[in-house]
């Protein structure tokens, strides 16, 4: 591809450039990788300590540390970090390292529009972060950002919002049309989709998803912007508009959004059970069929985010029903994993810790997604601590653990090094009990009666808070152990083969630890073991 | 990862132990909440509807822990047996057609189940027939307010239902009682047994009303009206919340309503109709020019005649003159503040203490049309008592 | 190569065109929703003015009570309220009510009424033949205004529904009256 042997002339010298400018130049897949697992990291850190600040908040009763309106932009920006500054440029780092290689591609599509997919975020997350610093504070509205109080009450700050979340969203958007190009066009000759590994399915099917909605969350905060500047009333019922109808675009947006952040979670997990149950994946096709239609349902059951403001029955019941089904090809997804590790030969290394870990709590936070469409006891769900646990239940042992696993699972074939063993399976523990003690209270003081986005709280809640804000601290602080354990790695350690793992299969293990900077200029004739 | 499993053995002493202190810290610190029920699940509400709630709440729970221990006991039996240092060699099965359609149609069977109760329970909350009692609701940053219609806009009754916790209980400078964060001063006082019609909507921005006890929770939104409905089946006080995010004190307007037997409600509802129609008299009411001159005149001889005599010319300079001059012809905002407030530093009190709304409305209306001044405006008693009630 | 190349413009184009697409498809959700709430009456808005067809059957086996709630949105200062709270009406026959409001401000104010029906499904049946609200109010100080409302009940009423309460919250709108100088479109 002439576009990536342009200005570098690599095949006379050995490796990248030297220096702090090869960072802000490359169109390399794997440096750009890198550059957004590193930033996904440091949002998640500064997410994390927004996290701490409100569990600090939250581990008595009163008002110790923080005022309402502070706590409000904390757990507002606390949202927008972890949802588009960590979860979501995680996942394109691990497309953007992974994908080429397992399709046996040089680099991705579009390389140039890469590195500007990139690029953007750092401005995006500096202006959003910027606003805390701003008079009136940063956007205390909420991650959901409902109207009016997102327009007609918002700080002066939410014309900084808008425009960071443009900016997140031509990202994404940018990333996701390089990722479609790059597995329909870039396929080792031989590679039929359904020989795909699974991670490139999810991704593929991912990239459509977030093309076809992130511009319809561009289109919402546009409306804002001009409800707010340009004297119209999209939202505002004194000019004719509607608040509701914010919720119905925004969620619109919003639920293929929560799809958006699991999909290449599920990929992940699906190219890990494998190689440590020594077992190819059970029922791919099945999975793949599975994924495609958990992204096609995600279109049309938003309103599950809505069923407190007033619709008709009929579109409640058929907004429960379509909810509902989305059970069915998840359930199909999770069987196909317990069925591949039946009668494998599993061994425990802290990929699969945190692989089986997913499973696990993945599946309890979709069963509490399960009570929560059925409308009726939704009522008494909606806005409390239940449905906090819920997405965080999805969110952390789900979304983040398989970006930990994936870390995990690839650092030796990144960086050519075995991450410290012993370490990782200490992280683990210590992430899977705090998590565990986070969030699993947080069902039953939900179901007592604790609404979310309270910086206080009544007393007969105080027990369970300071028990879920103890878990926070534990959870919290054991990322530094994995910050350590990555840098550890990355630095030295025991030297990793080609294959890294016994059993793994796909066309990366077919490649030298560390992977040459440059990896299949020539396509790779397809063994049998490429195809999953 | 073959090499490493020596090395394993020797560590997974020290991580074991790890495991099992963290678990019994984790266990230990939450132990003391097991006791309690209530801290752990759903009310079972003292509603018809909220008891069909509960109960569907724990039937969709009860499948989903079945579920959960079904799937996670076979991970964890295979976890335990089909391990690699047990020696066991992995099978090379990777489909089987059957097994997908049997774990694609079992589940739709199951979401059937829980579809069909489900269905039922939100068509019971669905009702539109006529109710014994209407109460709109109004969300408010940060309080709401109840009227309770009633065909005589004199016998309304209509307050406002705010926190009752002092700030100092909750920045930790007084000791927080018993109700913290949950008690208001005027709670929505309704009676059992009937069926009590909610019509909710906002100020400002959307709110949600929320009693748990009735499995009532709606948005309330600015410029739309919702309605809900309850009939109570126990006396007894039934705390809320608002659960949509407002602003900076969402967590600061809670909810109480008191269900009481039908005599407690009529005589308490009696009352209420009696203050409003008292407040009505005075303040609610619209006067007439003529009407405010006459009391005007009465207050002014009975209260400001004293210091600005009978013809308004008052003893400058300690008195002022109202006649021709200064605020009685001027500001009227002004001027109504001065009798509301007085003037510190001077003999001129603040009379809101000693008169009421329609007597000070009266007294400024009449200063400003009496002894030639003729300024032609009046002032209305609920203007006077929106003043009032901004400065409290 | 070139081919290659070729098909990966094309394919970049298209996917863009997919983005401007769904961005467009964003903005048209609002009439969309719009449309579907009219016909629908989702949620609670009514219509604009009624013209009847045929003239309408009265039903005259059937009571339906109607209550009027009239509000001021925010801080806005005007008296507003109905003469009378609550009607029993029969559908199909017209009846007409008034609403008062004053300004009891210092400044001339601009006003528009919004209304909304509950229970929402029933919001399609209420048809106003004349109502203040299609327009906005424009009280001086001290102004005081009588509104008309004439609004006849569709005999095709759901049998469930008996009482439905038609709920105006007054909105001032004299800053962007002012500065917008435009119809505010109501629907």
């Amino acid at each position: 591809m002439s576009a990536v042997i342009e200005n570098h002339h690599d095949d006379h010298h050995h490796g990248p450039d030297k220096g702090l400018m090869r960072w802000v130049l490359t169109t390399n897949h794997k440096d750009i990788g890198t550059l957004y697992l590193w930033f996904s990291f440091a949002m998640f850190l500064v997410g994390g300590c927004m996290a701490l600040v409100i569990r600090a908040e939250l581990f008595q009763p009163g008002l110790q540390l923080v005022v309402p309106e502070f706590f409000n932009q904390m757990t507002t920006m606390h949202g927008l970090i972890m949802v588009f500054g960590a979860v979501m440029p995680a996942f394109v780092g691990l497309a953007n390292w992974l994908v080429p290689m397992m399709i046996g591609a040089p680099d991705m599509a579009l390389p140039r529009m890469n590195n500007y997919s990139f690029w953007i975020l750092p401005f995006a997350f500096g202006m959003l972060l910027s606003t805390l610093f701003m008079e009136g504070g940063a956007p205390n509205f909420g991650w959901t950002f409902y109207a009016p109080l997102s327009t007609e009450y918002a700080p002066p700050s939410v014309t900084f919002f808008i425009f960071a979340v443009h900016l997140m969203g031509i990202s994404s958007i940018m990333g996701s049309i390089n990722v479609v190009v790059t597995i329909l066009n870039l396929r080792a000759p031989g590679m039929r989709l359904m020989d795909m590994p699974l991670f490139v399915w999810t991704w593929l099917i991912t990239a459509y998803l977030l093309i076809a909605v992130m511009p319809v969350l561009a289109g919402v905060v546009t409306m804002m912007l001009m409800d707010i500047h340009f004297g119209t009333a999209f939202f505002n019922a004194g000019g004719g508009g509607d608040p509701v109808l914010f919720q119905h675009v925004f969620w619109f947006f919003g639920h293929p959004e929560v799809y958006i952040m699991i999909l290449p979670a599920f990929g992940v997990v699906s190219a890990i059970i494998p190689t440590f149950a020594r077992k190819k994946l059970f029922g791919y096709d099945s999975m793949v069929y599975a994924t495609a239609s958990i992204a096609f349902l995600s279109f049309i059951v938003w309103a599950h985010h809505m069923f407190t403001v007033g619709m008709p029955i009929a579109g409640e019941l058929y907004f429960m029903y379509a909810t509902m089904l989305i059970a069915v090809p998840t359930g199909v997804k999770v069987f196909n994993w317990v069925a591949t590790m039946w009668q494998g030969s599993m061994t425990f290394e802290t990929p699969m810790l945190f692989a089986i870990a997913f499973v696990i709590l993945f599946t309890i936070g979709g069963l509490s997604g399960l009570m929560l469409a059925i409308v009726p006891a939704d009522f008494q769900y909606h806005d409390t601590y239940f449905v906090v646990a819920h997405f965080h239940y999805v969110l952390v042992p789900g979304s983040i653990f398989s970006i930990m696993a994936a870390a995990y699972y690839w650092l030796p074939k990144w960086t050519g090094n075995m991450y410290d063993e012993t370490l990782g399976k200490t992280h683990f523990w210590l992430s899977f009990v705090g998590v565990n003690v986070t969030f699993f209270p947080q069902h039953f003081i939900g179901l007592a009666g604790m609404p979310r986005r309270y910086p206080d709280y009544a007393l007969q809640f105080a027990d369970w808070n300071m028990v879920s804000s103890v878990g926070a601290f534990i959870f919290g602080f054991s990322q530094l152990l994995f910050l350590f354990i990555v840098i550890k790695c990355v630095m030295g350690g025991k030297k990793a083969t080609d294959e890294v793992w016994d059993g793994a299969e796909g066309l990366e293990w077919t490649i030298a630890s560390p992977a040459p900077y440059h990896t299949f200029s020539t396509p790779p004739a397809l063994p049998e073991r490429a195809t999953a | 990862m073959t090499g490493t499993e020596k090395r394993d053995q020797g560590r997974s002493g020290y991580l074991i132990g790890l495991k099992w202190l963290i678990a019994a810290i984790a266990v230990g610190s939450s132990w003391s909440v097991l006791a309690d029920w209530s801290a752990l699940n759903m009310t079972q509400g003292v509603t018809e509807i909220s008891r069909e709630v509960y109960d569907l709440h724990m039937l969709i729970f009860g499948i989903c822990v079945l579920i959960g221990v079904i799937v996670f006991g076979i991970m964890i039996w295979s976890m335990l047996v089909h391990r690699k240092s047990l020696g066991h060699e992995p099978a090379t099965f990777s489909h089987s057609t059957k097994l997908e359609y049997a774990w694609t149609i079992i589940p739709i069977f199951i979401l059937i189940g829980m579809a069909v109760p489900a269905t039922s329970t939100l068509r019971d909350m669905y009702d539109s027939s006529n109710a014994d009692i209407d109460i709109e609701v109004r969300g408010y940053q940060w309080k709401w307010q109840y009227t309770y219609l009633n065909d005589d806009p004199a016998q309304e009754v209509k307050f406002m239902s705010s926190l009752l916790t002092p700030p100092d209980e909750f920045y930790n400078r007084a000791p927080k009682r018993e109700h913290y964060l949950t008690d208001v001063d005027n709670p929505l006082v309704i009676p059992i047994n009937k069926r009590v019609r909610f019509l909710i909507t906002s100020n400002d921005v959307i709110h949600s009303w929320w009693v748990p006890d009735f499995a009532v929770k709606k948005d309330a939104i600015p410029g739309f009206v919702h309605e809900s409905w309850a009939v109570v089946e126990e006396p007894g006080i039934y705390r809320g919340k608002c659960t949509e995010l407002c602003g900076k004190d969402h967590g600061f307007m809670p909810i109480v309503v008191k269900a009481v037997e039908q005599d407690e409600y009529e005589n308490w509802l009696a009352m209420k109709q009696q203050e409003a129609k008292d407040v009505y008299e005075t303040v609610g009411k619209t006067w007439s020019m003529a009407e405010l001159m006459e009391t005007g005149e009465t207050v002014y001889a009975q209260h400001c005649q004293t210091c600005h005599q009978a013809n308004g010319q008052g003893i400058p300079p300690a008195f002022p003159s109202l006649v021709g001059q200064g605020m009685a012809i001027g500001d009227l905002d002004a001027h109504v503040d001065i009798v509301v407030n007085g003037k510190a530093g001077s003999a001129m009190q603040a009379f809101a203490a000693q008169l009421n709304p329609a007597e000070i409305a009266a007294v400024v209306t009449y200063e400003r049309n009496a002894w030639g001044n003729d300024v032609g405006d009046l002032v209305q008693p609920r203007e006077v008592n929106a003043l009032i009630v901004a400065k409290e | 190569m070139a081919a290659d190349q070729n098909v990966q413009s094309k394919m970049t184009l298209k996917l863009l065109g997919v983005v401007v697409g769904m961005f467009v498809f964003g903005f048209a959700l609002v009439p969309l929703y719009d449309i579907y709430c009219q016909v629908t009456g989702a949620n609670g808005k009514t219509s604009g003015p009624y013209i009847a067809g045929a003239p309408l059957e009265v039903d005259k086996d059937r009571w339906v009570t109607v209550q009027f709630l009239a509000n001021n949105n925010a801080n806005m200062p005007w008296e507003f309220r109905p003469t009378v709270r609550t009607m029993k009406v029969q559908p199909g026959q017209a009846y007409s009510t008034v609403f008062f409001a004053s300004n009891p401000s210092r400044q001339t104010m601009m006003a528009q009424a919004i209304p909304s029906v509950a229970p929402f499904h029933a919001a399609e049946y209420f048809h106003k033949t004349e109502c203040f609200c299609f327009e906005q109010q424009e009280l001086a100080r001290g102004e005081r205004i009588e509104m008309p409302l004439k609004f006849i009940i569709d005999p095709h009423l759901p049998a469930s529904v008996e009482t439905l309460t038609l709920s105006y919250t007054l909105f001032d709108i004299t800053q962007v009256a002012a500065s917008a100088a435009t119809e505010i479109p109501v629907s």
